[in-house]
């Protein structure tokens, strides 16, 4: 019963290969966590299945459907969407507006209702905005709804980036490095509700650097290097697997990547 | 924005209506408030384009344009009555924004404000050239909109400027209110989602595209009705309506007063509407003071003025 598969995916810039032949799936409840060093290609290939980027090579499937090179906003109708790695966040707007904009699709905005605030649009607003603080209490913002977004601290706008995507109601959740930059007490919370998420039935793909957090959460790891990827299997397998640890601590085997 | 600043906001420009009569040296200034009016119409609808979506036109009197020769051209010729003359230039207004806007809205910044540069620039050298339709240059004549005689007979008399006063401030409340429940909405939340980010707008479902369309079509249609009470209220108009001088005047009222806001668009469109009629004992200078004022109001007050002075306020901790 996988939910998102993604084979043989590649990427090209230029000369540079940045992501080749890489294939994984991921099945509804399961954390799947992404590794690597940096510049290893996690972000681009996040960017492949979510439709910012097109695949030279390859193909991603939602629920079997194919989805390749679909662009983000009918993904996002299709149950997956994404946070970033460098926040994207609707910075002029309040933090609750940017959680109730995750409700877009819900609210199917008619131009007339709005313009005239006819009393059906006004109602779907109103429902939505009430669901909106229920997020932001899961994310502990509620304190700060009113606020301009763009005053909030950066473990905050984390945090926030993840109630807009919930807001969504996503099938298939990408994380790019939620945990960047929070500290300890944040990265805990963070934790605990990705595990909250997963157990709800959300497929999670998950890039991360905080390696506790990793091998802590993930029922599955992907491990990329160089855009290719060199191990995959449970936390415990992949953190044994030579390959990884020379990836990650630098061994001889180093240079012959590097100057591909 | 809940609720509440929304009718304070409307409140607040109802009452400025009401009481500014009350303060005019002559009959003179009815026609002066109905200019601001009008201006500020076209500015409230760049607010919704640039304000809120984020997207910039340096080609919006184009679409006055349009409104303006629909109520000089389709009384005489499609036996229209002015009133109605207005609502098709609309319509056309809309359908043209709807055509130009999906391909010029893929670009974005500089390339756009130059392709919609483009469009104004057609719009006005067609009203140019047309003259057996047009006039050409020297303008033309447009066709009274009849209402005065009906309110006459109503029982009320009241004098040309007075009418258009009120004619064109009732619109502007009309304009501004509904430009105020867009910004609440779900579709105005949308259009200042993409202005944030597009990338993130997109994984939340946005159809971008879709939603620039949008705000170019309502902005579009705001320019179209304010020259349409334009022409109207002065009974001649030139090609100049949809002269580039009168697209970046526009886009310098909504940024002088605060492109997000409603109130701020319609300061912006006040300054800039009685600075010329205040500098005229400047004569040669006009331009000059002009130029000057708004530089120092881009440097000092970079968000323009209402928001500025609104931050300054709370700043002080009310
Ligand atoms: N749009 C692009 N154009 C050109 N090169 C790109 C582009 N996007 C990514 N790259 C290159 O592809 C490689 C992989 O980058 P990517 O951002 O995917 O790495 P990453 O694994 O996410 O790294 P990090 O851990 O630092 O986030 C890098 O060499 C990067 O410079
Ligand atoms: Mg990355």
């Amino acid at each position: 019963m996988t939910i998102l598969e993604v084979k043989g995916l590649g990427i090209s810039f230029g000369g540079l290969r940045a992501v080749n032949d890489v294939s994984f799936s991921v099945k509804p409840g399961e954390i799947v966590s992404v590794i690597g060093p940096n510049g290893a290609g996690k972000t681009t290939l996040f960017n492949m299945i979510s439709g910012v980027y097109v695949p030279s090579d390859g193909s991603v499937s939602l629920n079997g459907e194919d989805i390749t090179s679909t662009p983000p906003h009918l993904l996002a109708a299709r149950g997956m969407t994404r946070t970033f790695q460098n926040l994207q966040i609707f910075h002029d707007m309040t933090v609750l507006e940017n959680v109730i904009a995750g409700f877009h699709l819900q609210e199917r905005p008619s131009i007339l209702g709005d313009l005239l605030s006819l009393p059906a649009a006004r109602r779907r607003s109103a429902a939505v905005r009430e669901k909106a603080v229920a997020f932001l209490e899961k994310v502990r913002l509620a304190g700060a709804a009113s606020e301009q977004a763009g005053n909030l601290s950066y473990g905050a706008l984390k945090r926030l980036e993840i109630a807009r995507a919930l807001a969504v109601g996503p099938k298939v959740l990408l994380l790019d490095e939620p945990a960047a930059g929070c500290n300890a007490v944040e990265t805990e919370e963070i934790d605990t509700l990705i595990a909250e998420l997963a157990k709800s039935g959300i497929a999670i793909l998950l890039v991360e650097h905080d390696m506790k957090m990793v091998m802590r959460i993930s029922n599955h790891i992907v491990v990329l290097d160089h855009g290719e990827k060199i191990a995959e299997g449970t936390p415990d397998v992949v953190s044994r697997h030579p390959d990884v640890i020379a990836a990650y601590l630098g061994t001889e085997e180093e240079p012959a990547h590097a100057d591909g | 924005m809940t609720a509440k600043q929304k009718w304070i906001q409307l409140g607040i420009l109802a009452v400025i209506m009401l009481a500014l009569p009350a303060f005019f040296p002559s009959g003179y200034y009815y026609r002066v408030g109905a200019l601001i009016y009008v201006n500020a119409l076209s500015v409230i609808g760049l607010v919704v384009l640039i304000g809120y979506a984020g997207q910039i036109s340096l080609g919006h009197a184009g679409f006055a344009g349009i409104g303006a020769y629909a109520c000089a051209l389709a009384p005489e010729h499609l036996g229209l009555h002015p009133a109605l003359a207005v609502l098709l230039g609309a319509g056309v207004s809309a359908l043209m924004a709807l055509l130009i806007g999906r391909p010029i809205l893929r670009l974005k910044g500089y390339y756009l404000a130059v392709a919609t540069l483009g469009f104004g620039i057609l719009v006005s050298m067609v009203l140019s050239n047309e003259r057996s339709l047009t006039g050409g240059p020297d303008g033309m004549a447009v066709p009274d909109i009849g209402l005065r005689p009906l309110l006459r007979d109503m029982g009320l008399r009241v004098s040309g400027g007075e009418f258009w006063y009120a004619a064109s401030a009732l619109v502007l409340l009309l304009g501004a209110w509904i430009a105020l429940n867009l910004h609440q909405s779900a579709t105005g939340r949308a259009m200042r989602a993409l202005h944030g980010s597009e990338t993130a707008a997109r994984t939340v479902g946005i159809d971008v595209a879709r939603f620039k369309l949008q705000a170019f079509v309502i902005s579009a249609v705001y320019a179209s009705v304010a020259g349409s009470l334009l022409a109207l209220q002065n009974g001649f108009i030139t090609p100049d309506v949809a002269g580039f001088m009168h697209s970046v005047e526009m886009v310098t009222m909504a940024v002088l007063g605060g492109v997000g806001s409603v109130l701020g668009a319609t300061l912006g469109a006040a300054i800039l509407t009685l600075l010329p009629q205040v500098l005229t004992v400047l004569a040669d200078y006009e331009q000059l003071v002009l130029g000057f004022v708004m530089i120092l109001v881009m440097i000092f007050l970079p968000l323009g003025l209402l928001p500025s002075i609104t931050a300054r306020f709370r700043g002080r901790g009310v």
